[in-house]
């Protein structure tokens, strides 16, 4: 219970802090998982009718083969997420000045599906997409992506950063074991959110969300991988060794949730507005957005790791295989792991790092920085548990279910049958 | 053939090109997508995939009829709302008759999405409705209208309310005043005056105008995503999801065929029941 409790000073209040003195603050309440449904329907009609039939599964390209005879071009077109990284692009900078590698950045990642629809067609002709290395996170998208062999197979020795300062976890996922062809780049927990304005207690427990006293005023998430694991942490299942009867049982337990009528609706990412109205009073989140909601506009949303335990999301780097620019792309994935410059990368986005000493950096950072408000954000930040989860926190911390591409299908429809009633 | 004779067939070739290229080959592609089976890894083969259908109607028969049944809702209440309004204005409107269609329209000025979305505040739990009639002790306190069927069908009607008093409108403009008269002349009452001549002139405007709710709202997706809670899922949802999300391409294109086919059937029917003439009155 106790390593649960909140920081001092909530992480939420540092990021607005720094961010403010580092920038204008972003638009409120466009957060990097936010995507308005507008752009999103634009995207997916273009991805629509770019959308080939052709699925042709080509060798992934081998480590050596593919790495032989590649060079350094200087030139590099890197697609991330929105307000993934300060305004400044610091840390673009500081690679720019180490290596004399000019960076093209775009914010052009919104949404995985819509965005997997943007570059397989031009992938599976073999063209350039336009991008020499992309964040996605860890979802049916990135399997997909692998399964059909349109990642650059990582040569680690070019990875040395990587290797000396990687947490372990982050080395060893389920769904790239071995950095085969990604590296996470930021991490975040899918947990539960109140508002304890409307909820009268603390809420620690995942069967919170199946208490009938919340009739009506609980929201939940439509995506299949996320809400299967709540199913199964619910029933007591290691989501990582679940088996199909698993899931069922899982998707048993959130059918009985909804026809409860504890449920109010699957959200996708517009969660937050109803949860600060008193429309819902306690949701499935992600850690990020409720940090956000509470700098930009001053609520005391409360954000839990449930006893039964939460979800760790990563969103990593990779390379497609029909990049202009391996070289370069990879030397930036090693730059990022070097701790002062993962560490001012974290000081932003206030996200989990993959770089466990960034913690010791910052500390160090905030005592160099002696008083003020930057170092009392910064000392808040280093100390908080949600930042930087220590190994009792990443205990309960699991994985989305790792799927063969010939079960998502099925494991998709088994739990849309419950949010799309 | 004399040029005379070539020119129509000239002129109408851009539109048949413009058809064939974005209306028949696309419709094609779907036709043919739905009968393949695969994966977006194994790519899609054409097997002719029948079953495809079987499957398609056997999981989501139940958000299909959903989807017809709000659709015919918010129809219903936007002829309901929509007749008075294009009545008033064609016959009380007087000088200011294009301010008020335009103040109809005016909501058009901001995105679909946008407008939606906006109903969540308004109907919040404790939003300026309901939590001003809570706060009078005029409903419980646990009383919700978002997220509910409801909540679909009057955001359905909101968005689609225009589509049904333009036509409704235009067909009253153009209609002599003088018949209503007449009418009076024959001893009609206001009541028979309105229901034998003023009725039947304009049931090829309503018949338009529910040709333009009832197809988009039966398809819609965006209210029951926004406005929706759990058991109000329409087709258009599933679509979306088995595209985009899912990419089951062959089971989406054969949700829309049948989607597309029941609509099709629905609304020759209803202008065989109404008669066909008055469908080809509104384009008279």
């Amino acid at each position: 219970m106790n390593n649960r409790q909140r920081p001092p000073l909530d992480p939420a209040l540092l990021r607005g802090l720094t961010r403010a003195r580092r920038g204008p603050l972003p638009i409120p309440g466009i957060t990097r998982r936010h995507t308005l449904q507008a752009g999103g329907a634009a995207a997916a009609a273009l991805a629509l009718s770019a959308c080939g039939v052709d699925g042709q599964q080509r060798e992934p390209a081998a480590s050596e083969d593919f790495w032989a005879g590649k060079e350094r071009t200087g030139n590099l077109r890197w697609a991330n997420w929105p307000l993934y990284m300060d305004p400044e692009r610091t840390q673009i900078q500081q690679f720019t000045e180490s290596t004399g590698i000019k960076v093209d950045y775009k914010e052009d990642v919104h949404e995985a599906a819509s965005f997997f629809g943007q570059i397989q067609p031009k992938l599976a002709n073999g063209d350039d997409i336009g991008y020499d290395l992309m964040v996605l996170t860890n979802g049916f998208e990135l399997a997909k992506l692998i399964e059909l062999g349109y990642l650059a197979r990582l040569d680690h020795t070019r990875l040395p950063a990587f290797a000396e300062y990687a947490g372990e976890i982050y080395k060893n996922t389920s769904y790239d074991p071995g950095n085969k062809h990604t590296v996470p780049y930021a991490s975040g927990i899918t947990g539960i959110a109140y508002n304890p304005e409307f909820v009268d207690r603390e809420i620690t427990s995942l069967q919170d969300l199946w208490d009938p006293a919340f009739e009506g005023k609980v929201g939940m998430f439509a995506d299949p991988q996320e809400i299967a694991v709540f199913g199964l942490l619910a029933n007591g299942v290691d989501p990582a060794d679940s088996t199909r009867e698993d899931w069922e049982a899982a998707a048993d337990k959130l059918r009985e949730q909804r026809d409860s009528g504890v449920v109010r609706a699957y959200y996708e990412q517009d969660y937050i507005q109803p949860l600060t109205t008193g429309d819902l009073w306690m949701t499935m989140a992600w850690s990020g957005d409720i940090y956000q909601q509470n700098a930009e506009a001053g609520t005391d949303l409360k954000f839990v790791i449930p006893d039964e335990g939460a979800t760790l999301w990563t969103d990593s780097l990779m390379i497609p295989y029909t990049t202009k620019a391996p070289v370069d792309a990879i030397e930036l994935m090693n730059f990022l792991y070097e701790p002062e410059i993962a560490t001012g990368l974290t000081e932003y986005i206030g996200y989990i790092s993959p770089v466990p000493h960034a913690q010791e950096v910052m500390a160090e950072w905030a005592a160099a920085e002696g008083e003020g408000e930057r170092a009392e954000a910064l000392r808040a930040m280093s100390e908080s548990s949600l930042v930087f989860p220590d190994e009792s926190d990443y205990q309960k911390l699991h994985n989305y279910v790792a799927l063969e591409p010939d079960q998502q299908g099925e494991f998709s429809s088994l739990f849309q049958a419950v949010t799309q009633s | 053939m004399s040029n005379r004779k070539i020119t129509p067939y000239v002129l109408v070739l851009p539109a048949w090109a413009w058809l064939a290229l974005f209306f028949v080959v696309p419709i094609g592609g779907m036709l043919s997508m739905s009968l393949t089976t695969g994966s977006v890894v194994t790519g899609f083969q054409q097997t002719f995939e029948v079953g495809n259908y079987a499957t398609a109607v056997g999981t989501y028969w139940e958000q299909i009829l959903r989807s017809l049944f709000y659709g015919a809702c918010a129809t219903l209440v936007c002829i309901v709302l929509g007749y008075p309004m294009a009545y008033w204005i064609a016959f009380r409107g007087g000088a200011h008759k294009s301010t008020y269609l335009l103040l109809i329209l005016l909501p058009f000025f901001v995105s679909f999405v946008l407008r939606t979305i906006s109903w969540r505040f308004f109907l919040s739990d404790n939003g300026v409705v309901l939590g001003t009639l809570k706060d009078l002790g005029l409903l419980s306190e646990g009383f919700a209208v978002l997220n509910s069927a409801l909540a679909v069908i009057l955001g359905l009607a909101y968005n689609f309310l225009p589509f049904m008093v333009l036509p409704i409108y235009a067909v009253l403009e153009r209609m002599d005043p003088h018949l209503v008269e007449a009418a009076h002349d024959l001893y009609a009452d206001r009541f028979q005056a309105f229901a034998r001549v003023v009725l039947p002139v304009s049931l090829p405007g309503v018949f338009a105008g529910v040709l333009m709710t009832f197809i988009p709202t039966s398809a819609d997706y965006v209210n029951a995503s926004v406005l929706g809670g759990t058991h109000n899922t329409m087709i258009g949802n599933v679509i979306q999801t088995q595209y985009l999300v899912n990419n089951n391409y062959p089971i989406a294109a054969s949700i829309t065929f049948v989607l597309m086919g029941l609509l099709l059937v629905g609304i020759f029917s209803y202008a065989r029941a109404l008669g066909t003439e008055r469908v080809m009155e509104v384009h008279a």
